[in-house]
């Protein structure tokens, strides 16, 4: 337990500086870019004075080693800062679709996740059968079509041919939480399609990997049957490497599905850092890329820790 | 019934809605069946044969041929054929609704008057997540849509290209159109109950002006000298030199009225004195509105609430649409439309407006400046084919100047330049640069299939002997990094209601937005001349001379007009639809309501 508590307190450190080092790496990237907001916002109607007098207004006329640091000023002291395409206070654009980009990924690992374990597992047991081959081909021939294609094919089949399921899912706050979930089956179907494969094959190979081990073979022996076997006695020890994926494919929910988003209009994280960076629109595409980024450093320690308690060799490793 | 339906498949009777005049229409009538490549002949025939019982009427004078129509119409809704709706639209597609109001009212029915209620919700593109309602910076659909709903402007251009009076009761111009008096309406609140006043006014013109502005209006109010109120309900614009569309200039979407002091965050909440009031407001989602009841227009703003929403994906805003789940959508794609068509209770609209894609070229560089070089990539480009395989025959020819057949002061007597490849490789002979390399940089960003015209226009221009390369161009920043900065490009615009105002902002030497960096002496003294000019035939041969000199001389290729298509739900009733922007000139709130 002590070398757990040691493990997060040092990751929690390594984390902040990965961060700031993050926060830095995005304004560079942003200012490398060509143009800035005001000549963005203004689009095709710019001319060089309105583009003059609206950067003076968001004082963009500053040298950027001064704006980044009172970004950071400001930060440090829990302000995110005002979007500047639009003056919205960028905590309130944030909080919004953060919590819609959990809800569709949480709704999605709900089916995902245990669907492709128990695939994973199925396959691991009548491995190289037809059986296992469907599986195989299905999921893989999901993961290989583009996540838009999988979008429109479920749109055309349930939405417009047996309406019976919603084909935008836009949400707000005043719907219950069962019409919520019912505007956005078709985008957690669309993304557990694609999801599905990665973690169904991993959790597959690490049980094969384990059922050529010697205990194994003891059960077997002793006359276990082969489901039996798998979930009580491979399945817990092939545990780290599911843990590993699935926590990647969390991640990917939260921060790679704007192309769900897109297609399916979900107000989500994804849609806004892509406008944001389109409008250079900094503080903007600071937080969402902050958010992004912890929720990838995040979901690394769980898998981390987690492995850990299902492993006791892991345990005892010095991190 | 049969005969409304096949014309409507064939759609071409919409094409011209809102032309006022009448002859214009036959003609481009059959100026689009040609496009979709149909023979004269066939064209005939199918009419024709639709028309059996009236088979002569192609053949008379094009007058009495839109007036015998008129009256197979006028019998057809007399027999109940046909819905008020229905001859409403086509006969508006001739033209007809502004110059026969007695046929309207004689055959109105109770049933078609608008009708209160509903909740209609539409979707359109161009919104992003840091949109603002801010009407200096408005550009895209979705925040112009419902920057709409909400407020007003002092002045409202209608379904025939006239300015109409808005918030302004009234306006009159000094005899050199210098000074421009403007009387408000009396007693309009904001939707936070302030009166409206002179200085609302004055503060929300003000906004578009002065140094520290950034508006995207502030070019069209360079010639603003003062604004000065005169009593409390008179505005007196004083203008540098004259103007004669000066209204028209009031009547942009961005001059709208809001109260004095709005700044920041506040333009977010939209207080403004329009038929609806802001609920919530999520850029680049979605935007709800209701009905405001104290509104000071009569018989508009019918519906009680609007939802606005944002679907930037084509696809998705047309399975929206085909689901049932909005009512309205703008920007149908022209590769699908025939599918949406086939919907029984959907229609699909297709408009010609102000609209045209254009290829400028620096003509400050060389080769473009040599006007040999202009007049051969001019002729090198194969229009017809454009407006067939871009367009899918949802547009109009260009004829290298930015007047839309729409316009009041279109040149229809200018000789339409065709695809000439033996003429486009004399000219680049002439100028010796048959060898030469043209980039032409394109991207998506332009217009939809901007790519695609770039590689027809390589194609076409192949066969004249002249070598151009497409220049692929990121999207990111396209306007700001490509457009006015490369040599030759692929652009859009929206165009105005106005020849001036195209011309001024666009055209002029020095003109904000000229992205050719052409400058022609004559062109300017006309514009000039032109603005001040207020005798209708005057200006009607001023603007036709600059239209022949953009044609000839200018360094912008525009090789064709889009119409806009849009498609929406038959329960929605509506009067002629305007060809001035898009969704009923972003009217579409308040004109357009649900059938009982």
């Amino acid at each position: 337990m002590k070398n757990i508590l040691l493990l997060i307190c040092k990751r929690i450190g390594a984390s902040l500086i990965t961060i700031f080092v993050i926060s830095l790496i995005i304004f560079i990237g942003v200012e490398l870019l060509p143009g800035d907001v005001a000549e963005t916002v203004l689009g095709q109607s710019a001319t060089p004075e309105t583009v003059e007098a609206f950067r003076k207004e968001l004082k963009l006329d500053l040298p950027p080693h001064v704006r980044y640091a009172t970004w950071l000023n400001h930060f440090v002291h829990g302000d995110f800062g005002n979007s500047l395409a639009n003056k919205r206070p960028v905590a309130e654009l944030v909080n919004w679709r953060l919590s819609n980009t959990l809800l569709l990924a949480m709704v999605t690992a709900f089916i995902a996740v245990p669907l492709s374990i128990f695939l994973g597992i199925l396959a691991a047991l009548y491995r190289n059968t037809l059986f296992d081959k469907m599986i195989s081909i299905t999921t893989l021939s999901f993961i290989s079509f583009p996540e838009f294609f999988i979008a429109y094919v479920l749109i055309a089949l349930f939405s417009v041919q047996l309406n019976i399921f919603p084909s935008l899912a836009i949400i707000d706050d005043n719907m219950g939480f069962f019409n919520k979930l019912y505007a956005i089956i078709l985008p957690s179907l669309t993304l557990t399609c694609v999801v599905t494969a990665h973690m169904m094959r991993q959790t597959r190979a690490a049980i094969i990997n384990v059922l050529g081990s010697a205990y194994i073979e003891m059960a077997e022996i002793k006359g276990i049957r082969g489901f039996r076997i798998i979930v009580y006695h491979a399945f817990p020890n092939a545990l780290s490497p599911v843990i590993n994926v699935v926590a990647v494919n969390l991640a990917y929910l939260v921060v790679g599905v704007v192309l769900v988003e897109v297609v399916f209009v979900y107000p989500g994280l994804g849609q806004l850092l892509v406008d944001s960076v389109a409008k250079r629109d900094l503080p903007v595409v600071q937080a969402s890329g902050l958010i992004f980024s912890i929720a990838y450093i995040f979901m690394n320690l769980a898998a981390d820790i987690l492995s850990m308690l299902a492993n006791p060799k892991l345990r005892q490793s010095n991190f | 019934m049969k005969v409304l339906k096949t014309l409507k498949d064939g759609d071409f009777l919409i094409t011209n809605m809102a032309v006022h005049r009448h002859n214009r229409s036959v003609e481009s009538l059959y100026k689009n069946s040609r496009l979709r490549g149909l023979s004269y002949k066939t064209y005939m025939a199918d009419i024709r044969h639709n028309l059996s019982n009236k088979a002569y009427f192609i053949f008379t004078p094009k007058e009495k041929c839109i007036m015998s129509y008129l009256s197979l119409l006028e019998k057809m809704l007399e027999q109940k054929k046909i819905s008020r709706r229905q001859f409403m639209t086509q006969a508006s597609a001739l033209g007809l609704i502004a110059a026969a109001p007695t046929i309207l009212t004689k055959h109105a029915i109770a049933s078609e008057t608008p009708q209160k209620g509903g909740t209609f919700r539409h979707a359109m593109t161009g919104a992003s997540t840091s949109d603002s309602l801010d009407p200096a910076t408005l550009f895209a659909n979705h925040a112009i849509n419902i920057s709409s709903q909400v407020s007003n402007c002092l002045v409202e251009i209608d379904h025939n290209f006239k300015p109409v009076p808005e918030l302004a009761e009234s306006w009159e111009a000094s005899s050199d159109a210098k000074k421009w008096v403007f009387k408000l309406r009396k007693g309009v609140e904001f939707h936070n109950g302030k009166t409206m006043t002179v200085n609302d006014v004055i503060f929300s013109i003000n906004h578009h002006r002065g140094e520290e502005s950034k508006s995207a209006a502030k070019p069209y109010l360079k010639s603003v000298e003062s604004i000065k109120a005169d009593g409390n309900d008179t505005v007196v614009f004083t203008l540098s030199e004259g103007s004669a569309d000066f209204p028209f200039i009031l009547g942009d979407y961005h001059l709208r009225i809001y109260p004095e002091g709005t700044e920041g965050k506040d333009w977010e909440k939209a207080i403004g004195t329009g038929g609806y009031i802001l609920e919530n407001w999520e850029p680049g989602v979605r935007a709800l509105t209701k009905r405001n009841p104290n509104y000071w227009k009569t018989g508009r703003a019918h519906f009680n609430e609007v939802e606005t929403i944002a679907i930037s994906d084509v696809n998705a805003r047309t399975n929206a649409l085909k689901t049932g789940r909005i009512d309205a959508m703008d920007r149908v794609d022209v590769k699908t439309v025939h599918l949406l068509k086939k919907m029984p209770n959907l229609n699909v609209s297709a408009i010609t407006g102000t609209m045209h894609y254009s290829v400028p070229m620096l003509v400050d560089v060389k080769p473009y400046s040599d006007k040999n070089v202009r007049m051969a990539l001019k002729l090198a480009v194969d229009r017809e084919e454009m407006v067939k395989n871009i367009l899918k025959g949802y547009g109009e020819l260009g004829n290298d100047h930015p007047i839309s057949s729409v316009n009041r002061y279109h040149a229809s007597n200018l000789e339409q330049r065709k695809y000439d490849p033996d003429k486009a490789n004399f000219y680049m002979k002439k100028a010796g640069m048959l060898d030469h390399t043209f980039n032409l940089h394109a991207s998506d960003a332009a217009f939809s299939g901007a790519v695609d015209a770039a590689v027809l226009y390589q194609e076409s221009a192949k066969k004249a002997g002249i070598k151009i390369n497409v220049v692929r161009e990121p999207s990111d920043g396209y306007w700001s990094n490509v457009w006015t900065k490369k040599e030759w490009c692929m652009c859009y615009w929206s165009g105005r209601p106005v020849e001036d105002m195209m011309f001024s902002v666009g055209y002029a030497t020095g003109a904000p937005w000229n992205d050719t960096h052409w400058s022609n002496e004559k062109f300017n003294k006309l514009l000039k001349e032109a603005r001040a000019e207020l005798d209708e035939a005057k200006r009607l041969q001023l603007y036709t001379e600059m239209q022949q000199i953009c044609n000839e001389d200018s360094g912008t290729v525009i090789p064709m007009f889009n119409q806009i298509v849009e498609g929406f739900s038959s329960k929605l009733g509506h009067g002629a639809v305007s060809a001035h922007m898009e969704l009923d000139g972003h009217r579409n709130t308040e004109r357009w309501w649900f059938k009982a």
